[in-house]
């Protein structure tokens, strides 16, 4: 901006700064109430409580980690809840890439209707989507086992993905594909040097929010898991319903949840928004 | 063009369709070896096609395409003996300059000490020597040209496509790469095929000029050739500007019924001292008329003549001496004597009246 136009807004900034500190309040506001709650369920990860919530917590304990690490129901449910998530992350990196890369590089009938289709299971809510797919393997005469977890988990999966890599491609030049293959490079060498360095941090980040997705669903899990089948976010569920006295044991496996899932998520966010150092240019808009 | 001449890329009835669209529509050429051929026309006019499926990125639906005389109608872009300037440079943008400009080397398995020696040379050749470690993003638009430019003179190919490589710069970074890429090619020698829809870019720079129109080639030739002696009406209105002068105002002018074009730096303006008309020499083609318009351009003067016989003119004058608001100058109302030799006369035979 030129000088003088910062010159003319500098007075207008120190009236409004009343109105920012309200901003600031509001925002401050919203994060809290959006993550006390989850401190809370850390903080009776602790108690030494077995039952109630009360405030403070009697006293602190360190024993329901153990208790939960013992528990084998809590370690299949944890085991079943990774493996879902890193087949149908697989399965969703492979998928989503390739619509993407269907939609972005090549005019087709039916391509927009296709991309609208495809991002639907996110807009869908988790029990329409659940009921559609019960009914379906229903129909179909297929077992509700591991495998329609992961087709369940798969349909949302897909979806960032997708939408990952559909708005790195959309910002990668075309030519430097055709670029590549006018130098000489083969298609596989065209992949490796340069398709995949600039969609590779999309995929990754992709990868991991799906995972992260994955990992804490209930809704469309609760209706593609077969009657063994139970994944942590499950698991917790269930206790919450049916075994109020563990209530320390799924706070612990709540936190684990977090955790694992916190992970993914930040090194997703951190790839997304460290994609502006790889030299696309700086007029274009940012992911999503 | 001579005989003795070695083809470098001839097009033998060649036809591109999209659909029911003809893109190209049965184009023969023959572009020489080491010359400055430019593909001239406006967008949609299918010459970026034709550079397209001499690169390979598309395929002819009929016909064929030669480079130094074989087939490469149905052979992939990695196969083919050329390279491309892309419109949009395409350099690869998480690779420094050295890594884009050696880029073709590497695919190609030339070994690393060789490889590192041409990428040097080829960036000596586009003066950037001091680049080599920076991103393309971390360069002027000027420079990003110079790296495709590099990337793809470094693979030593047999001819270089241009897809309107210089559109993307500013008046003066054009001039100056115009200037550049005459001197590129004299040094290197290989043959150039430049895609644009300047026709100035294309007069200045070229050997020889194809001008497109509707997927077909209009004419061939130098640019004197093209811009003197326009085979149709389409060129001589692309090519340059020209003034149509149609059946009816070609008999008030000539006596003959036959439509023609005339450029508008051919033409000579003359006041009307008094009612006196200015006189006019045997071989010289006058029409009467009142200067409607008068846009001054620095070096030259635009005039628009509206003559009795009924047509408009434009004229062009050079600014030769310094003119100021004196009774000498023409300015807007002025009746005017419009006076050029009959010799710059085009009949226009190939495509009708207007």
């Amino acid at each position: 901006m030129a000088e003088g136009g910062y010159k003319i807004d500098a007075p207008d900034q120190t009236e409004r700064a009343p109105r920012r500190w309200g901003l600031k309040a509001a925002v401050l506001g919203v994060l809290l109430f959006l993550n006390v709650p989850v401190l809370i369920v850390f903080l009776y990860a602790f108690t030494t409580d077995d039952q109630a919530f009360t405030f403070p917590p009697p006293g602190l304990t360190g024993k329901w980690f153990e208790i939960a690490w013992d528990n084998q129901d809590v370690r299949d449910a944890v085991w079943l809840s990774f493996k879902v998530g890193i087949v149908a992350t697989v399965a969703a990196l492979v998928l989503g890439s390739l619509a993407a890369a269907a939609v972005a590089r090549t005019r087709f009938f039916g391509r927009e209707t296709i991309s609208l289709l495809l991002v639907l299971p996110l807009a869908l809510p988790g029990i329409v989507t659940g009921i559609a797919l019960r009914s379906s393997i229903n129909v179909l005469g297929i077992d509700f086992t591991f495998w329609t977890i992961v087709a369940g988990h798969a349909t949302f999966c897909i979806v960032v993905v997708y939408n990952n890599v559909l708005a790195r491609l959309r910002r990668t030049s075309g030519s430097i594909i055709e670029a590549s293959m006018d130098l000489g490079a083969t298609g596989w060498q065209t992949f490796r040097y340069v398709l995949l360095p600039n969609i590779g941090t999309a995929l990754l980040a992709g990868g991991m929010l799906a995972f992260a997705l994955s990992f804490d669903e209930v809704i469309v899990t609760r209706f593609t898991a077969g009657g063994s089948q139970r994944t942590a976010p499950l698991w917790i569920f269930d206790s919450i319903v049916n075994r109020p006295r563990n209530r320390p044991v799924t706070n612990v496996v709540a936190m684990a949840v977090v955790v694992v899932m916190m992970i993914p998520i930040f090194v997703a966010q951190r790839l997304t928004s460290d994609a502006s150092l790889l030299g696309s240019p700086p007029t274009d808009d940012d992911d999503d | 063009m001579g005989d003795v001449a070695r083809a470098a890329v001839e097009f033998i009835g060649v036809s591109r369709r999209f659909g029911s669209v003809r893109a190209v529509d049965a184009v023969d050429l023959e572009i020489v070896d080491g010359e400055f051929f430019s593909m001239l026309g406006p967008s949609g006019s299918g010459k970026t096609t034709c550079l397209r499926l001499i690169g390979g990125f598309e395929r002819p639906s009929a016909g064929q395409i030669l480079l130094y005389g074989a087939d490469v109608s149905r052979i992939a872009p990695y196969d083919r003996d050329v390279n491309t300037v892309f419109q949009d440079y395409a350099l690869f943008p998480h690779m420094t300059v050295l890594d884009n400009v050696g880029y073709g080397l590497k695919v190609r398995r030339v070994a690393r000490a060789e490889r590192t020696q041409r990428v040097d040379e080829a960036l000596a050749l586009v003066r950037l020597e001091s680049f080599g470690a920076r991103k393309p993003s971390q360069l002027s638009g000027g420079q990003r040209q110079r790296v495709a430019l590099a990337r793809a003179l470094v693979n030593r190919p047999k001819v270089l496509l241009l897809d309107e490589p210089l559109g993307a710069l500013d008046l003066k970074l054009r001039q100056e790469m115009q200037v550049e890429l005459k001197r590129i090619q004299r040094e290197v020698g290989i043959t150039f095929i430049f895609v644009t829809h300047d026709q100035e870019e294309a007069l200045t720079m070229s050997d020889r000029i194809a001008v497109f129109n509707a997927g077909r080639v209009e004419q061939v030739g130098a640019p004197a050739d093209v811009y003197e002696h326009p085979s149709s009406e389409f060129v001589a209105g692309f090519v340059g500007i020209s003034n149509v002068v149609n059946a009816d105002a070609a008999l008030s002018v000539v006596g003959s019924p036959e439509p023609f074009t005339v450029r508008p730096e051919k033409i000579v303006l003359r006041r009307y001292e008094g009612v006196t008309p200015p006189e006019v020499s045997q071989n010289d083609c006058s029409a009467d008329g009142v200067v409607r318009d008068v846009v001054y351009l620095g070096a030259q003067t635009r005039y628009l003549v509206e003559a009795d016989a009924g047509f408009d003119l434009v004229v062009v004058q050079q600014n030769q001496t310094v003119t100021g608001a004196g009774p000498t100058t023409i300015g807007r109302g002025c009746r005017v004597r419009a006076v050029w030799p009959s010799d710059a006369n085009r009949d226009m035979t190939i495509k009708g009246d207007s």
